[in-house]
């Protein structure tokens, strides 16, 4: 079986060819939402993501998995423009969005959550989310500086939005609270709030699940598909938890050593021996 | 009455530190490192208004436009070719740089308006005191003393320069309190400020931020400039350097990185100083000053606003 992965490869790389340029005389429509091409990185001599192939259809959900170090955080780094590929290429709604800086790429449409929570721990709740509207508010320094007519209007409107976003989520109680201050739960659904304010086309949630109880989680995995659902949102996700995992992802990649072990639906993929041994050890 | 008067005066003096110190603590917090050459951009701001105002061709409301302009753009400059170019080298080496461009500024100045000092003339030349107050007679205000020809001095005075001072400093820091928690430029601030990279990841521009911090700071440093020359009316290359230190001093009191910290910290340590000068020495109210600094940052090493930070293990 380990001589058959060595020499998919090549295979695949003929394959992407071909894909290539039925992707190029296809409808846009019909492009996948998020592509990636051989993409790899190397930090010094080690290789951390080799060789990987990504294709998301629009508003699925997919999940991301590996043993620890496997390079699932890696290329979400590469996705989002925090790492500079070594080479390959991204393409997001058929736009190439290799090597752009996150700023740019957050603009394109790619918005995330961190493994390791990231909010504005000093900002409230309400602020964090009109930090991801941002770019969707159009009044200059100045004008908010001099508290010009056009301030307020986009002001009010930003409160606005944000406050609906904060209610899909049950957090508009708690709007003007510190968000260090909320509980864990909270946190993780205030950082999908956050994301989802850049308005983005695809959501790239880092371990979700991550210190959660088994409730937590299935609370989890609600929300999550309600927010596939309601927001028409195509989900990447990375997860060590299986329950999740199993009960939510459409199709799966497992990265074992920055390399592509297993790529398909869901079930198949988790009873795939391969997988199994990459986990539990011969 | 003497002790109202020193208050004043030194409430009028902190509050133009804490105009300087907010530059410092704002650079501090968003940008991680100390803009030492931010004392200099002071002077460059008083000679700006200094040349202004000697011209003719200028009125008083153009020669502060120039100023503030002049150290908006000198301060966007600096970060732009100084600073930027080291954003991810070691804090050390950023800070030597800004050592090293005080030291260009000073000898710039050296060069182009020579050692000699130069009187300043006051932004309120001319006008009668804000307040006096005389024995028997009560408060007089925005007027010269009409008793004069009674031969009767008052007890109190309030100078302009001082009044202004305060005026203008309370307007701008709740200005500025407005601007940082109220708009959307003010919250990229905070939130790069807390964590550039997932502030990064949210859409916000990281350079373009710190230069508006730099612009902020630098343009409240050219008020400083006019405030402080024209109640200590008198210019040199090395005017910037002190109430540089000092409210570096009082960003660090009041908590580096803290907004409100710096404000408090500038007032106290003006306060400070000028009362140390009239009940203590005069000699010895800057030692004192910075005596203050030292006793701070045993008792309480993150200042008076500052958070305690907390190791984990």
């Amino acid at each position: 079986m380990s001589e058959l992965e060595k020499n998919t490869p090549e295979v695949q790389g003929e394959n992407t060819a071909v894909e290539q340029k039925a992707a190029e005389t296809s409808e846009k429509s019909s492009a996948p939402m998020l592509e990636v091409r051989e993409l790899s990185i190397q930090f010094g001599g080690l290789r951390a993501v080799d060789g990987l192939n990504l294709k998301i259809k629009k508003h699925q959900l997919y999940g991301l998995i590996g043993p620890n170090g496997a390079g699932k955080t890696t290329v979400f780094n590469m996705l989002t423009g925090v790492y500079k590929p070594t080479s390959g290429a991204i393409f997001l709604d058929g736009v190439n969005i290799t090597g752009k800086s996150p700023v740019e790429i957050n603009k394109s449409g790619i918005a995330r959550t961190f493994q390791n929570i990231r909010l504005f721990k000093e900002m409230s709740v309400l602020d964090n989310v009109k930090v991801g509207m941002q770019n969707s508010t159009k009044y200059t320094t100045i004008e908010g500086i001099l508290r010009l007519p056009r301030y307020f209007k986009e002001e009010k409107l930003m409160t606005e939005r944000a406050i609906e976003l904060l209610k899909v989520f049950e957090l508009d109680g708690e709007k003007d609270a510190l968000s260090a201050n909320l509980p864990y739960g909270k946190q993780r659904k205030l950082e999908i709030a956050r994301a989802l304010a850049t308005n983005p086309k695809l959501l790239l949630l880092d371990e979700p699940a991550a210190g959660m109880n088994p409730n937590e989680t299935e609370e989890l995995m609600n929300t999550i598909r309600f927010v596939r659902d309601k927001f028409d949102m195509t989900i990447l996700l990375i997860e060590h938890d299986m329950k999740l995992v199993s009960g939510i992802c459409e199709e799966l990649t497992v990265l074992n050593f920055g390399q592509e072990l297993a790529q398909g639906e869901t079930s198949a993929v988790l009873n795939d021996p391969k997988v199994i041994t990459a986990y539990l050890g011969d | 009455m003497s002790f109202i008067s020193n208050l004043l005066n030194g409430i009028s003096l902190g509050s133009i530190y804490a105009l300087i110190a907010l530059g410092y603590t704002m650079v501090y917090g968003i940008a991680k490192m100390l803009n030492f050459a931010h004392g200099d951009i002071i002077m460059v701001g008083g000679y700006a208004a200094f040349i202004t105002m000697a011209a003719n061709w200028c009125p008083l409301w153009l020669s502060m436009v120039i100023t503030v302009a002049v150290c908006t753009v000198l301060g966007v400059v600096i970060e732009k070719v100084a600073y930027r170019p080291l954003r991810s080298s070691p804090p050390l080496a950023v800070l030597i740089t800004a050592i090293g461009v005080s030291y260009l500024l000073q000898n710039i100045a050296l060069l182009t308006q020579t050692a000699n000092p130069k009187t300043f003339t006051s932004i309120a030349a001319g006008a009668p005191p804000f307040l006096q107050v005389f024995s028997g007679k009560g408060a007089v205000f925005f007027k010269a003393n009409p008793y004069q020809d009674e031969g009767l001095k008052p007890v109190l005075t309030v100078s302009m320069e001082t009044f202004l001072a305060i005026v203008v400093s309370v307007i701008i820091m709740i200005a500025l309190t407005l601007f940082i928690n109220k708009t959307k430029a003010g919250r990229a601030m905070m939130a790069c400020s807390e964590d550039r990279g997932a502030a990064q990841l949210m859409g916000i521009n990281v350079n373009a931020t710190i230069s508006l911090t730099f612009a902020i700071g630098s343009a409240l440093a050219a008020v400083a400039a006019v405030l402080m020359c024209s109640a200590y009316p008198q210019i040199s290359p090395y005017t910037g350097s002190m109430p540089g230190i000092k409210a570096f001093v009082a960003a660090v009191f009041g908590g580096i990185g803290s907004i409100p910290g710096a404000m408090i910290g500038g007032v106290l340590l003006g306060v400070i100083e000028i009362l140390s000068k009239f009940y203590i020495s005069s000699q010895l109210s800057d030692a004192i000053v910075f005596m203050v600094l030292i006793v701070m940052l045993i008792v309480r090493p993150t200042g008076i606003m500052g958070k305690k930070i907390s190791e984990k293990v």
